[in-house]
This record gives structure tokens, C-alpha cells and sequence, in this order.
């Protein structure tokens, strides 16, 4: 379980927090989407569900702090994370290393940093990219992957360091329609296999019918927080910035002309 | 272990680098024509073997050709000598002058060459990864194979951005100064987007332990024989001699 209590965060050099007091839990195979405007916090709240902030960038966390599996945080070595939670941001080809010369080397970078033994490297590679169907890429050259099979490799990567938590910045902004559809078949197998996963999204389509629970975020503050289906049919959403999934604007716009939607989309 | 074409190029790549560290050193220290020459026809026999030696001789030739202009003009017309070849103004060509270039020239070629042949025949991750194995620190073998492996991608970068920069009207053709003033538009970006990369690259690898201290195992390491090990050392103790022979005057 990965527990954020009471937490506020300011940048480095901000004078005011970006977070402020988030309360927020990700159960064993748990999926929490996070929803808001621009600017609202997300991504901050990913890199400290992360511990990459304040651990890599800086800044200070001002209030509460992160735990995992009951685990005070604060004071770990950022490596320490990397077996505990693992982050993916929305553009692919910054997260490839750019010093692997296939796939395969690609994903077995992350155990290979871990110290493990060749032959423990090369079972969680495998079995990384066996999740993610990824294994017929496995020789080819990573900077020449499209965006979405470049984000599946990203995620493989994470997912060689057999991390409990995965958190998803925007998996699938950068992405074409096939590439979204990938990358969310993907994580569909993901959850089912029992990793928790948080996944900041815009496309509410993906979020929708795939996480457990919803959480909206305005300035910084989480301002929803309850089951997926309730959250994201919340007209509080469209005030927040947010579009509503395409499957209740449909319903809507059929029942305002008096159809019956569940007989309709049946 | 990547694929590799030729005998030579399967070497080791410390013995690829000890070959050509000990003819690009080995040129100049042995200087004359004969020794320089020989490391030439050496490089090219084994370039030849490679499948490389039109390329490297190209290559090398034209890397060599803008010294090359200088060390002839300056050799030919400034070296002090006693019989003149012909004259130039206040200046004496003589054939001390153009001993001392050719010289000069054969060097710098053997030079280019040797290091010219290791560039063309070894992989450069191939090269870090096989010294990280010998003991260098991960970290450090990162850093190199990133920065080698980084220039592609600027070179991409800048053609993206070049081009889009041309599309909304700038013009990098014509004279030299409106080349420059072309350029400065796209360096900007080119800059700033690649530390932006940067910055996410490194989150990036902290979420896969790239910070964790300690050795690592190394999914696979390229192949060292005996007689690899025997040469490589027979190269640098010749060398070593060479150097000796030289600083006593015997060669």
C-alpha cells in the first residue's frame, strides 16, 4: 500500500506549496485515476508518489510525508524506490535510456542497475515483456519504436523492477489512437495481474470501465475522491476542466432525446 | 552481442583500441618515413580484411586535408633550411622545408587512420560495456556511451527544427553571414530542448535504479582470447620500446 498523508510540496524556489495536504492511498492491485485541469497538480503529485520529489528535483515536501506498506519514506535513497514504485511520464522517447541497442537490453537495464545475477536479469525481462506482449520487439533498436510500442517499452522497463505501485503520467498524451489503444490494453493486463497502478489521464475514455476509483485535483488540493463510476458521471468535472468519458456524454445526449441509452449502447 | 561483419571487426574492442592507440602514438614516435608508412600499410591491410578500406581511406583523407594545407604551408615556407627550392615573395621554399611535411603528412595520416579503423570497426557500447567489465564504474560508462550515443539524436533534433524553421521563412541558405544568422535560431532549441530531455531522462533512469551503488552484471560481454590478451600486450611493450629507442637515439 502506498500512503500519501497530509502531504503539501513546494518546488524549489516557490515560495508557496504546489500540493497541499493530500490524502491519498493506493491499495495492493488497486487502479486510482487522477483528473484535473493544467496546472492542478498532477504531475507534482506523481513525482512525489514517486519519491523523485523532493529526492531528485528538489523542493521541499512542507507537510506529511509518503509511506509504503506502512514504511516512512523520507529518508530512502532514491534507488530504494525504483523495487517499490515505478513512474512512467508521457513521452517515450525521453525515458528510453539512449544507450541500449535493442529492446531486450532495454528493459533488462533497470534489473541489471539492481545488481541481480544474468540469469535473474534475463527471467524478468522476459516475463516484463511477455506481460506487455511486447516480445517480438525484443531486437529491435528502441529510438526507432513508435510512440506506442515506445511507451510499452518504457512500462516494461518498470516492470522488470518488479515494482508493487506504478504511476503513470499521462501514459498516453503523446499518443495516437492505435498507440492509446496499446498502451491501454496494456495496463487492462497490468491491473489484472495485481500491480496498483495510478494513472494521471486526460482521456477519460481510458480511465473509464479500467480504474476502481477516481480522484479530481484543483490548485492542488483533491477535490473528488470516490468510485470511478460516480466520479467521472460528476458534472462537477466539466467545472474542473475535465471531459466527461464519451460513454456518459453519449447517454446523456440520448436521453435528452428521450431514448433509453442502456437499450441504445445494449 | 551484436552482429559484427568481419574477423576484425569480432575482435575485442580493447585490442581494436590498444591497435589503434599504439599506431596513432606509434607514428609519432617512431617519425622518419619508414615507420609511419609501415603503420599506414598495416591500417590498410587490416582495414582492407574489415571491408572498410575505401571508407577509412576517404574519411581519413578528408579529416587529414585541412591540417594537411596548414603543415605544408607552414612547413615548406618557415622551416629554416639551406637549399631553396624556389621563392615567394620574402618567402624560401627548401627541401628541408618540405621533408619536414611530408613528414609530418605521413603522420598525421597513419594517426587518422589508426583511430579513423577503430571508429569504423567497433561498436561504441560494445567498447564501454567491455570496459565497465574490466572495472570501470557504471556510471562512468553511462556517461560515455550516452554522450556518443547522444549525437544522432541532435543531429535529428536540429534537422527537425531546421526544417520547421525554413517552413515559417529563415534562411540558412546564401552567404556566410546569413548562414550564422540562420543558425542561431536553431541552436536555441536545439539547446534548451535537448537539457529538457535530459531532465526527464534522469527521472527516468532513478526509477530504474541508475543511482544504486555497486557493481552490475552485464547481460553480455564480448569475446577475449589468449592471443588477444598476448598481442595486446606485445603492442604496448613495443611501443614502450620504440619510445625508449627513440628518446636514446638509437632509431
Amino acid at each position: 500500500m502506498l500512503t500519501l498523508s497530509g502531504v503539501s510540496y513546494r518546488y524549489a524556489g516557490y515560495a508557496k506549496p504546489v500540493l497541499h495536504d493530500i490524502d491519498l492511498s493506493l491499495a495492493d492491485g488497486e487502479i486510482v485515476g487522477v483528473v484535473g485541469a493544467n496546472e492542478s497538480g498532477k504531475s507534482t503529485l506523481c513525482l512525489v508518489a514517486s519519491g523523485l520529489a523532493p529526492g531528485s528535483i528538489g523542493g521541499a515536501v512542507t507537510g506529511g510525508g509518503l509511506a509504503i506498506d506502512g514504511e516512512p519514506m523520507a529518508d530512502k535513497p532514491l534507488y530504494a524506490f525504483s523495487t517499490r514504485v515505478g513512474i512512467a511520464f508521457q513521452n517515450p522517447a525521453t525515458q528510453l535510456s539512449g544507450v541500449t541497442g535493442s529492446v531486450f537490453e532495454e528493459v533488462a537495464l533497470g534489473p541489471m542497475n539492481l545488481g541481480l545475477t544474468q540469469r535473474e536479469t534475463v527471467e524478468r525481462t522476459n516475463a516484463a515483456m511477455a506481460t506487455l506482449g511486447i516480445e517480438h520487439l525484443w531486437d529491435r533498436e528502441p529510438r526507432r519504436l513508435s510512440g506506442g510500442q515506445g511507451q510499452l517499452v518504457v512500462i516494461a522497463s518498470l516492470l522488470a523492477m518488479r515494482p508493487p505501485h506504478l504511476v503513470l503520467d499521462e501514459p498516453t498524451a503523446q499518443l495516437d489512437p492505435e498507440g492509446t489503444r496499446l498502451v491501454g490494453d496494456a495496463l487492462r493486463a497490468l491491473a489484472s495481474t495485481g500491480t496498483a497502478l495510478l494513472i494521471v489521464e486526460h482521456k477519460t475514455d481510458l480511465l473509464d470501465g479500467l480504474c476502481h476509483r477516481v480522484v479530481a485535483l484543483d490548485e492542488g488540493r483533491i477535490v473528488l475522491d470516490g468510485p470511478a463510476a460516480a466520479i467521472l458521471e460528476d458534472d462537477r468535472l466539466a467545472a474542473l476542466g475535465v471531459d466527461l468519458p464519451s460513454r456518459v456524454r453519449l447517454a446523456r445526449a440520448l436521453g435528452s432525446r428521450g431514448l433509453d441509452a442502456a437499450a441504445v449502447l445494449a | 552481442m551484436p552482429a559484427t561483419p568481419s574477423p576484425y571487426h569480432r575482435l575485442n574492442p580493447l585490442t581494436k583500441a590498444v591497435i589503434a592507440t599504439v599506431g596513432s602514438i606509434g607514428a609519432f614516435v617512431l617519425g622518419g618515413y619508414v615507420g609511419p608508412i609501415a603503420i599506414i600499410a598495416a591500417t590498410l591491410v587490416l582495414a582492407w580484411r574489415a571491408g572498410v578500406a575505401g571508407r577509412l581511406a576517404r574519411v581519413s583523407l578528408l579529416l587529414t586535408l585541412p591540417i594537411a594545407i596548414s603543415v605544408v604551408l607552414v612547413s615548406v615556407f618557415t622551416r629554416a633550411g639551406t637549399t631553396v627550392l624556389f621563392e615567394i615573395g620574402p618567402f624560401d621554399a627548401t627541401v628541408e622545408g618540405v621533408d619536414f611535411a611530408l613528414q609530418t603528412l605521413v603522420r598525421l595520416f597513419a594517426i587518422s587512420l589508426s583511430i579513423g579503423l577503430f571508429i569504423m570497426t567497433t561498436e561504441p557500447r560494445a567498447f564501454v560495456f567491455d570496459l565497465e567489465r574490466r572495472g570501470v564504474p557504471p556510471r562512468a560508462a553511462f556517461v560515455a556511451v550516452a554522450t556518443i550515443e547522444a549525437v544522432p539524436t541532435l543531429v535529428e533534433r536540429a534537422t527537425t527544427i531546421s526544417e520547421s524553421q525554413r517552413a515559417r521563412g529563415l534562411d540558412t541558405e546564401g552567404s556566410f553571414v546569413a548562414r550564422v544568422r540562420g543558425l542561431l535560431p536553431i541552436v536555441g532549441p536545439v539547446i534548451i530542448g535537448s537539457l529538457t530531455d535530459v531532465e526527464e531522462r534522469s527521472l527516468a533512469l532513478e526509477s530504474r535504479a541508475f543511482s544504486r551503488p555497486g557493481r552490475r552484471h552485464l547481460l553480455w560481454a564480448m569475446p577475449d582470447s589468449g592471443w588477444e590478451r598476448v598481442l595486446r600486450w606485445a603492442l604496448v611493450i613495443g611501443l614502450v620500446a620504440a619510445a625508449a629507442a627513440r628518446i636514446s637515439g638509437r632509431i
